[in-house]
């Protein structure tokens, strides 16, 4: 190998890495409730998003009790009906996706993908959790103000959401906004760690491009959310501004029951701009790390290197960059100038190219892979077929005549859910089977994981697939019932039913999972420190589950990429990245003698 | 919004750049022996401190160009926008948060010198010179309600206010780790051991300082 030219993308770090000094402390309070141990944290964060999660499932399955029996149950009206769906999706994308995915993968797979003892900020990563946990309180207590929850969407769009008559406008909305502020100061903790963590303190010889993909979609989604965030951070601000000093920023003169409002000559369209400069990167916080955690499993779980790997890595980052300059297409309706629209209508189909590239190599990291049908393997490939068809239906939304009519219905309604709802859960669902026996050093039970799999993937269609076709006949979202209404056949009945139906056994198919995460804890079959073969560091760790500090006594020197399956001439078919070339070539001699 | 779109591109592409030129050389594919891979001493200006705070700032930087967009958006779309007289006060205040980050700077080029009194005195004035920042912003915010502009008379007077504000709260944060450094030194800490954490409270001093420059220009620009 001759001479190679260093920059700062390939730096190295020096032989004798400085040692981090970690906290040790020795009570239980210490180590699990204040523990600046990443992978405590990632739990915590764990534990929370998936608990908030599962309030914002219960909110949906009222919500198509509504849908598909409404007189039946008289379970709730139609402010709260509104109420639910608002925080159905607020919860969802920030208070479970966002965290879920950044904290609790993050968290636990930086440090040891990158051969780190701990993040580089423990305390403020700890911190970082505690805002986390307290907005999630301040969220749930906004259900038990006078008033209820806030009900304007979880879009939150003024004058709407702080007008007297919107559900939960009376105090909802402000512990809304609190608590998103709460969350955006915690996470920028926690961001600032998984940043600076990858870019500092990875271990010698793990170069940029030896990264596994997961932590290149979570370093980008962190980079992207640390730029975006501050826009909804603002906007939250100056929405509490006019709600409670009564400023002018986001809400017009009106005009309610012959009376003048105190307000004047603020702008919604303002508001729009702010939140969907935060809304539409958000999309890609949460898409980014599904992609980077998917490819890992289709490469580890096909032993097969993945398909152009540089090419993933510049797509994942050009998708961050292109993800700033798309915000407009959710505005298509707004009134915007046609010739802004148009603009945004190009840039929102040029995103559409490198994401194709990233299915193709997946597709092609399949091909002629040894594919191992395990758990994470099938929700890996339900992943792609669902993203697939959430994002065609994207190419449609984005353009701007086919959008107006779709506006506002349930075609939107199918098209998110299936491309940022279903398809991430599903890489969730994927990467919990995968690193569970890391995490606890037992296996999820097999047989309860493909019942899980099949009813949630099967499941997941027949709930949103007729959304889209419901869309196309112009049933509006967000409505609490239908009533007589002309342009609505009476078949959209028989398929909210179906649909009803449907979610309540997707549902029931997430206690199955629950149980067996439980179950498996205590009863599950011993995992070894690696059970899939994998290279990445976190399976070469001295102990399951890793100890604090992660490594043992040095941290792991890095010879190689994460992607060594089926290496012609190797022992075996995979090669973990701390294999030196000379270890390889002296086991594949000895084997020949 | 054109402001932060144009910034905030800027700074992604600049970011994305580094990531993809960093890559096209390299052949991720081929495993290396230990001893082909130099190891590169870590430069000093790339501490893990350094870093976190430089990534912070980027932060801090999207807030404030997020909200000056949204404030050149708001004095254009309606007709109710009456810029608002700027109070003497503020080049006062300015001329004390200038002199606090020189101050700051100096007391950085003590711990270079292993100097103890001069980096004691250079913390005293920066933090002092930053307290009276505070007040006065606050005499200014007393000013300018006594003179009939509340923060729900006019947008001019309700971005006046939040900007400040925001420049405020985070010159108190910065005030926090000042009173934590200042602690330390007054406990005989030698000047070489708060060199770094100076360091770092010092560019975040120029920051904001640069920050309230852009903020007073754009306020005597709409006046």
């Amino acid at each position: 190998m001759g001479e190679r030219e260093y920059d700062a993308g390939a730096y190295v770090p020096p032989a004798e890495t400085e040692e981090m000094e970690l906290v040790h402390p020795k009570t239980f309070i210490g180590k699990y409730i204040w523990s600046q141990d990443a992978k405590v944290i990632a739990i915590q964060y764990g534990v929370t998003a998936t608990a908030i999660g599962l309030v914002a499932l219960v909110l949906s399955l009222l919500m198509r009790l509504q849908l598909g029996f409404p007189n039946a149950f008289s379970l709730i009206d139609p402010g709260e009906y509104l109420q639910y769906v608002s925080m159905h999706g607020m919860i969802m994308v920030v208070y479970l996706l966002t965290a879920i995915f950044l904290g609790g993968f993050g968290n636990y797979l930086i440090p040891l993908m990158c051969g780190a003892r701990d993040m580089v900020f423990p305390y403020l990563n700890m911190l970082s959790f505690w805002f986390y946990f307290a907005s999630v309180l301040i969220l749930v207590a906004g259900f038990f103000v006078p008033g209820g929850s806030m009900g304007a969407g979880w879009t939150l769009y003024p004058p709407q959401s702080i007008s007297e008559g919107t559900p939960g406008s009376e105090a909802g909305i402000v512990v809304m906004l609190l608590s998103l502020a709460v969350f955006i100061a915690g996470f920028t903790m926690g961001g600032l760690n998984y940043v600076v963590t990858v870019l500092q303190a990875r271990t010698r010889g793990m170069t940029l491009m030896r990264l596994p993909l997961t932590i290149w979609g979570i370093f980008m989604a962190t980079v992207m959310a640390l730029l975006a965030f501050p826009a909804l951070f603002v906007a939250a601000l100056m929405m509490l501004c006019d709600r409670l000093l009564g400023t002018s920023f986001f809400m017009p003169e009106m005009l309610s029951m012959g009376e003048t409002s105190d307000h004047g000559g603020g702008s919604p369209i303002l508001f729009q701009h702010l939140f969907w400069f935060f809304g539409h990167p958000e999309v890609y916080i949460v898409a980014l790390p599904a992609f980077g955690i998917v490819s890992d499993l289709l490469a580890c779980h096909a032993r097969k290197n993945i398909f152009g790997y540089r090419m993933m890595v510049w797509a994942i980052v050009i998708i961050g960059v292109l993800s700033f300059v798309v915000w407009a297409h959710h505005m298509y309706v707004s009134g915007m100038n046609p010739y802004f629209g148009f603009l945004f209508a190009i840039t929102t189909l040029i995103i559409a190219v490198p994401t194709a590239i990233k299915v193709y190599n997946w597709v092609l990291t399949l091909w002629r892979g040894n594919i191992r049908l395990t758990v994470p393997m099938l929700f890996a490939i339900g992943f792609i077929f669902t993203f697939v068809n959430g994002g065609l239906s994207g190419l449609f939304l984005g353009n701007v005549t086919v959008d107006v009519p779709l506006s506002d219905t349930y075609f939107v309604v199918g098209h998110f859910h299936m491309v940022m709802a279903v398809a991430p859960v599903l890489v969730i669902f994927g990467a919990i089977y995968h690193w569970y026996p890391k995490m606890t050093g037992r296996m999820l039970n097999d047989t309860l994981g493909k019942v899980h799999f099949w009813i949630t993937f099967l499941g997941t269609y027949v709930i949103y697939y007729p959304m889209h076709f419901m869309g196309l006949e112009g049933v509006p979202r967000r409505y609490y019932a239908y009533g007589e209404t002309t342009f609505i056949s009476d078949s959209v009945q028989t398929l909210n039913v179906v649909i009803s139906i449907a979610a309540f056994i997707v549902a029931l198919a997430q206690v199955l999972f629950l149980i067996n995460l439980v179950w498996s804890y205590y009863r599950g079959r011993d995992a070894g420190p690696n059970p899939w073969r994998a290279t990445t560091l976190e399976w070469q760790t001295e102990h399951t589950p890793p100890r604090h500090g992660n490594f043992g006594e040095s941290l792991p020197l890095v010879y190689r990429w994460p992607y060594d399956y089926s290496v012609p001439g190797a022992s075996e078919d995979f090669i973990p990245q701390n294999v030196s070339p000379e270890e390889t070539r002296w086991q594949a001699e000895g084997r020949q003698s | 919004m054109t402001v932060s779109l144009v910034f905030l591109t800027a700074l992604m592409v600049t970011f994305a750049g580094w990531l993809l030129w960093s890559s096209f050389n390299v052949r991720p594919w081929e495993a290396q022996s230990a001893t082909d891979d130099p190891a590169q001493p870590l430069p000093s200006m790339m501490s893990a401190g350094r870093v976190g705070l430089i990534v912070f700032l980027a932060v801090v930087t999207s807030l404030f160009a997020l909200t000056i967009s949204a404030y050149m958006m708001r004095m254009e779309v309606s007709g109710d926008w009456q810029p608002l007289p700027i109070p003497g006060l503020l080049w006062f205040n300015t001329l004390a948060l200038m002199l606090a980050s020189v101050a700051l700077q100096w007391a950085r080029h003590g711990t270079t010198r292993a100097d103890g009194s001069m980096v004691a005195r250079g913390l005293w004035a920066g933090g002092i010179g930053s307290m009276v920042f505070i007040v006065g912003q606050l005499v200014v915010w007393y000013q300018l309600s006594v003179n009939g502009h509340h923060v729900d008379s006019n947008p001019a007077d309700a971005f006046f206010y939040l900007l400040t504000a925001l420049h405020g709260v985070h010159l108190l944060g910065g005030l926090v780790v000042w009173g934590r450094l200042l602690a330390r030194v007054r406990r005989g800490a030698a000047p070489v051991s708060v060199h770094s954490h100076l360091e770092l409270c010092t560019l975040y001093w120029h920051y904001l300082a640069v920050v309230w420059i852009v903020l007073f220009a754009l306020l005597l620009l709409d006046a």
